[in-house]
């Protein structure tokens, strides 16, 4: 099952402090339902406000982006710019 | 409040307008004439935005009334280049890419010609100089002085092509 | 990445832009440039005091002044309920939005508008504005960062209350939020440490400054269909923000980008526009809006000022086993300054295997700040760099090798998580080791310093679209304002694929009803996204002229190629064709089909991040406290340069604009919360006499998700130069300077504490 780690504090408060979880998801789109299934609300902020890097690759807004078991899956904060 | 007849002559050609006494060139040149390619960056004579040319002198419009105009002769850089034939300057700051947004352009455009018309031989560090009036946010003014030094070696004849 | 740099023709060449010669000759049109029939002008009414409740507003007798068409309020606009969002260029509150173009209840900065007049001209707006009756409450305001942190400061928002804390407080705060990051145990790592740096610095916000204030002209139909002209970032960000902000359907209006005179993020959001179109929609004319430069200084964001504490420990041979940084940024009136960018960025150049990053989002009386290149990190990267300067002191070892020593390369673990993949740190360090200013010698009484930087880059969502014309003349659209010659390289990647000149390509930028969906020109990411996009729509105008060619020959598509501009049979076997021009394939295209087109929208993913190596030379007058730059030289990975002149532009002018944040820029206030230097004399950014020629390296370490290897290219330049110029004033005074800017004045200060004159 993919391991997904949630970086940063802006999630804390839907997993009680859990930054580490095993997710049976594979792809962003079930990431987010199942994380909003397992946490209310989690679902919504990771979409709205966080990106995933896979293996070391940031993809934002795209939810067909593939979760695999032996991949490094972080969420990050969405960056913007300037 | 009534506003002054001016006569004056613009890019070579007589011009007539009515204009409101607290008007400034600049104001007038945009909104009055229809010349849009002078800039206003800050209306306070530090960007240089709205350099124009008056009586063979470098000059922010912004701090010049537009009833100031009457009788004198005004270049604006739309009056540059002769019809489709570009002013060396103006040719070199293509090749150069001495612009990225080009808000600062027209500005730099006429004051580089002020100053080649004044010293045809500028050092890096005159031109440096004279430019220092006109402010330029995104190119860090390395093409820019690039190409009016460029420009310079080619009005003097001396760039083979 | 599928075009490979040996075959290439027109990518990395230098061709004349598209748009040239209408800017050197003034025809270009910038948001203030239109007019349309019945246009009337729209001023502003701002708050003179830094927080004030407002009691009342009376417009009665502005609205009886001759040739005041209307007045607005935000009783005019929709009381829209917060809501957070992430768009454009950062994490977006609408209802914050909505009151930061009109004060609602309270002005929360000096500058802070409070209601808006049109009139049939500049001058009777601005006598109306004299006669439009503001009734305030003043209350106490807090300017400073720390200041505003304390329990017992004046508090902007009493329904804000400190996210990411717990226990969650009850009493509101303008502490808008906590960030926090951790890799490893800082505090074991610090244990290993034989030498340790720690060091406190602090920033002031600094503008933008773009040369182009704020433009509008906006006309709101009496069918509800509206038209907006206005110098943005994004016409497609106007017109939502517009829609969302006044509560119209998107489809009504039709946004155009005007040229836009630069916006380093600074326009990547409204002010103007919603209410221009609230004050049009009130009088039925168009209304035409800019900004003054005051204007622009006290109502529009500057990015952040920033206290912050770091610590950086190392062993004895040159490995940094921990670091630590506490991050204060302003976020100005409204939450949301870039403070977790900034807590990202600061330590991604490096392999460090304990590393806590701490930020805090602070509100304050200043104007709300917005997005400015590379936003959050500068700031960081001061700090850090110039501890990583010391370090290298402390440990005796060159700067640069320490850096190579701890330097982040593929499969580095970052400290907020992901590890680092194809990035070109090493090789951007090694270029600067091996160029030519490195090597050169200092003249006595100079000082040399470098520093390093990092940015993500973004991609995101693009429209570009390619059509030939009946004459075989070929036009591109691309969906993205072009602020800094975008428009010539995306005309040059269509042009490579056609395998025609650059000249044959005409580039225009299209407005919100002519191309698809774009998102705005910042991020570093329009020739990545919009380039992608607009690549693959010239390849499938490619295909579509090899299945005409073959039905002009009446053979088989696959037996038809593209080569330099034309369709030759693909061998011998398909027929002894001469091969057509796109000129006469597009003379048949109605009889094979219709018309030579396609349109391609995107969602850019891999965008490949960026690094930079600033060497900046000093010479500093001990006598006034001036810092001159001798030298500069910026390294950057840039992936692939498709336009090597714009490239090196966007090097150049973020090295200047960071030197201009490290040695003179800043905001001064005054006792009232005032901002006492709104303008460009008293706002020093650097003129052509004050730099030298900025000589830019480029290291193409291609990015393999872009057709061409392109990175973005525009933000990185602009992170490292405050610590370069710091560290090269370190290494020429012989002391550290911990707080921006460097001005004349602090240096003078420092010299006379280091001599011993208080």
């Amino acid at each position: 099952m993919p391991k997904v780690v949630i970086s940063g504090t802006s999630c804390q408060r839907f997993t009680g402090g859990r930054t580490e979880l095993e997710v049976a998801a594979t792809n962003f789109r079930r990431l987010v339902l199942e994380l909003d299934q397992r946490f209310p609300g989690l679902g919504k902020q990771v979409e709205d406000s966080m990106a995933v890097a896979i293996d070391g690759e940031i993809y934002q807004d795209a939810y067909s982006v593939a979760l695999h078991p032996d991949s490094e899956i972080y969420l990050i904060p969405k960056i913007a710019g300037g | 409040m009534s506003k002054h007849h001016v006569s004056t002559i613009i890019n070579g050609e007589p011009a007539e307008f009515l204009c409101e006494t607290q008007q400034t060139l600049l104001d007038t040149l945009r909104d009055v004439l229809g010349l849009t390619g002078s800039k206003e960056g800050c209306a306070s004579g530090d960007c240089g935005a709205c350099s124009v040319i008056v009586d063979g002198r470098l000059v922010c419009s912004c701090l010049m009334l537009g009833v100031e105009a009457e009788g004198k002769s005004i270049t604006t850089v739309e009056g540059i280049a002769s019809g489709d034939h570009l002013h060396p300057v103006q040719q070199k700051f293509l090749e150069h890419a001495a612009l990225q947004c080009g808000f600062c352009t027209p500005g730099f455009i006429v004051a580089a010609k002020a100053l080649l018309d004044d010293n045809p031989n500028p050092t890096e560090t005159e031109a440096r100089y004279w430019l220092a009036g006109n402010l330029c946010r995104c190119t860090g003014y390395d093409k820019i002085i690039r190409a009016v030094m460029d420009a310079a070696a080619e009005m003097r004849g001396e760039t083979v092509r | 990445m599928n075009y490979v740099p040996s075959d290439l023709k027109v990518v990395g060449t230098r061709p004349v832009r598209p748009d040239g010669v209408d800017k050197v000759t003034g025809r270009a049109q910038f948001g203030a440039d239109m007019v349309m029939p019945g246009m009337l002008w729209g001023k502003v009414k701002r708050s003179p005091h830094a927080h004030a409740r407002i009691v009342s507003i009376d417009a009665n007798k502005a609205l009886k002044l001759p040739g005041v068409k209307a007045v607005v309020t935000a009783d005019d606009f929709p009381d829209i309920p917060s809501e957070e969002a992430f768009v454009g260029e950062g994490p977006m509150n609408f209802r914050d939005l909505s009151r930061n173009c009109l004060a609602r209840g309270k002005a929360l900065y000096e500058g802070h508008a409070v209601a808006a007049v049109a009139a049939i001209s500049q001058a009777v707006a601005d006598e109306a504005l004299e006669l439009i009756d503001v009734k305030y409450e003043v209350l106490p305001h807090v300017i400073d960062v720390e200041a505003a942190m304390k329990p017992d400061a004046p508090v902007l928002h009493d329904d804000l209350f400190t996210a990411n804390v717990e226990p969650k407080p009850t009493k509101p705060s303008n502490i808008a939020k906590r960030v926090y990051f951790n890799k490893g145990d800082v505090a074991a790592g610090f244990k290993q440490a034989d030498v340790v740096i720690e060091g406190r610095y602090t920033t002031e916000p600094v503008h933008q400054a773009y040369i182009e204030p704020h433009a509008c002209l906006c006309s709101y139909g009496a069918d509800g269909q509206s038209t907006i002209f206005s110098s943005s970032q994004g016409q497609f960000m106007v017109r939502s923000y517009v829609a969302k902000l006044l509560g119209i359907d998107i489809a009504n209006i039709r946004a155009t980008a005007a040229e836009i005179g630069g916006g380093f993020g600074g326009k990547t959001l409204v002010y103007l526009e919603p209410v221009a179109l609230a004050l049009s929609k009130k009088c039925g004319r168009p209304v035409k809006m800019q900004m003054t430069r005051e204007e622009v200084f006290r109502a529009s964001g500057p990015t952040s000022g920033a206290v912050m504490d770091v610590k950086i420990g190392a062993k004895k041979d040159g490995t940094i086993v921990a670091a630590q940084h506490v991050l204060k940024y302003q976020a100005g009136a409204f939450p949301g300054s870039p403070i977790q960018p900034g807590c990202m960025c600061g330590f991604a150049m490096y392999d460090i295997p304990n590393v806590e990053v701490t930020g805090y989002d602070v509100v304050s009386n200043r104007p709300k700040v917005a997005a400015y290149r590379a936003p959050g990190a500068p700031i960081a990267s001061y700090a850090v760099e110039c501890a990583m300067d010391d370090l290298a002191r402390r440990l005796g070892v060159d700067p640069i090798a320490l850096r190579e020593q701890n330097g982040a390369r593929n499969g580095t673990k970052t400290h907020y998580g992901p590890t680092h993949q194809n990035i070109g740190f090493l090789a951007t360090l090694a270029a600067a080791k091996s160029s030519a200013h490195w090597k050169s010698p200092l003249k006595p009484g100079q000082g040399r310093g470098i520093a390093t930087g990092f940015w993500f880059n973004i991609g995101g969502e693009s429209s570009a679209a390619v059509h030939v014309a009946e004459d075989g003349s070929v036009s591109a659209v691309s969906g993205s304002p072009d602020i800094g010659g975008s428009r010539a390289s995306i005309g040059m990647m269509v042009a490579e694929v056609l395998q025609v000149p650059a000249e044959r390509v005409r580039t225009i930028v299209g407005d919100t009803s002519s191309i698809g969906f774009t998102h705005v020109t910042g991020g570093s990411r329009v020739t990545f996204a919009t380039g992608m996009a607009a690549t693959m729509a010239a390849e499938k105008v490619v295909e579509q002229l090899k299945n005409r060619a073959a039905m002009i020959w009446d053979i088989t598509p696959e037996a038809v190629d593209w080569r330099d501009g034309e369709a030759p049979p693909a061998g011998t076997n398909a027929g002894a064709f001469e091969p057509l021009s796109l000129a006469e394939i597009a003379l048949k295209a109605a009889r094979t089909g219709g018309p030579i087109s396609s349109e391609v929208s995107v969602n850019a993913q891999g965008a490949g991040p960026g690094f930079g190596a600033h060497i900046c030379d000093v010479e500093v007058d001990r006598e006034t406290g001036q810092v001159t730059i001798v030298r500069y030289t910026a390294v950057q990975d840039v992936g692939r340069a498709i336009h090597p002149s714009y490239v090196e532009g966007q090097i150049q002018g973020g090295a200047a604009q960071g030197i201009g944040w490290a040695l003179n820029e800043e905001y001064i206030y005054d006792r009232n919360g005032r901002m006492d230097n709104p303008g460009f004399l008293d706002y020093r950014c650097p003129v052509a006499s004050d730099l030298p020629l900025i000589e830019t390296i480029m290291v193409e370490v291609p990015n393999p998700r872009h057709p061409f290897g392109a990175r973005g290219v525009g933000e990185v330049p602009i992170v490292p130069p405050m610590a370069a110029v710091g560290n090269a004033i370190r290494d020429a005074i012989g002391l550290r300077m911990p707080s921006l800017p460097m001005s004349p004045p602090k240096v003078r200060a420092a010299l006379d504490v280091a001599n011993g004159d208080d």
